[in-house]
């Protein structure tokens, strides 16, 4: 039944993202100032937004193993993240490459980008959290709250374009109230958003199915120990 | 200016999709460990069974 679904929704995001491309390549013009780089922010975009929506979800569900203590939402909280922290990683290097043709540089050391690499950091921090703690208890509490933490930092990321004057552009999108682009170019953001979070929710499902033979894995070492 | 500009959307996509795929590989990858590691423990579990009635 997972894997129905797993395989349902990774077809569903490449459905989308066919039809999508098709659209960003052939149908879309090229913007009057940027030429056709400015097609970067169509995935630059939608993967800082499954990145922002996996990592709320993984929050959810950090608080929920603090709450109940139950080891499941701890695998499921790890999932997310680390599909989350793939898709961070993909906002990251797809944004210097906007930014390399568009400003002229790799990098500049503005608070949005600061406090998304501190995001970023926080999360592979968590990752190598979660290899280096053997006690399953110890290591779904202290990755819980690591990963509290990292979704705060989110909170930062995206109201730095407000607080601060920054390098990076402010808000762009009508539902920030941005109104920097036509109607028509705008839309296929939004079915990227769409298909990557299709995409993200497919692999999550695995990785949970990973965890889950890994707990079980170590459980069957431990009885093997006992015997 | 603009063929530079396609080379690097050309380049921005080309990583971004790089990024994804290589971490599907690593995923099917570390599937195909648990379940050897699965079949492992769970056979040695077994053996010790067989060996305890013994």
């Amino acid at each position: 039944m997972l894997q129905k679904l797993t395989i349902t929704l990774a077809a569903l995001a490449a459905l989308i993202l066919v039809w999508n491309l098709h659209t960003i390549l052939l149908v879309l013009p090229d913007e009057i100032n940027q030429g056709a780089a400015f097609r970067i922010i169509y995935f630059h975009v939608a993967a800082v937004f499954t990145s922002f929506c996996g990592f709320f979800l993984a929050m959810g569900l950090a608080i929920a193993y603090l709450v109940k203590k139950n080891l499941q939402y701890d695998a499921m909280s790890a999932a997310v993240t680390e599909v989350s922290a793939v898709f961070a990683t993909v906002t990251l290097i797809t944004g210097m490459f906007w930014g390399r043709i568009i400003w002229g540089i790799w990098w500049a050391w503005d608070p949005r980008m600061i406090s998304y690499v501190v995001c970023l950091l926080f999360c592979w921090g968590y990752l190598m959290l979660r290899k280096a703690v053997d006690d399953p208890t110890q290591r779904a509490r202290l990755s819980a709250v690591l990963l509290i933490f990292t979704t705060l930092d989110i909170v930062i990321v995206w109201k730095s374009i407000e607080w601060w004057r920054t390098q990076h552009p402010g808000p762009v999108l009508s539902i920030r109230n941005g109104g920097g682009m036509a109607p028509g170019m705008e839309a296929p953001i939004y079915w990227n958003v769409l298909a990557l979070i299709l995409l993200a929710t497919s692999m999550a499902l695995v990785r949970m199915r990973q965890e889950s033979m890994q707990r079980e894995i170590d459980a069957v070492r431990r009885y093997a120990h006992a015997m | 200016m603009d063929a530079r500009n396609f080379q690097f959307m050309f380049y921005g996509f080309s990583v971004a999709w790089s990024i994804i795929a290589l971490y599907v590989i690593t995923i099917a990858a570390r599937e195909g460990r648990l379940r050897k590691e699965l079949d492992r423990v769970k056979r040695m579990v077994e053996q010790g069974e067989k060996e305890l009635r013994k």
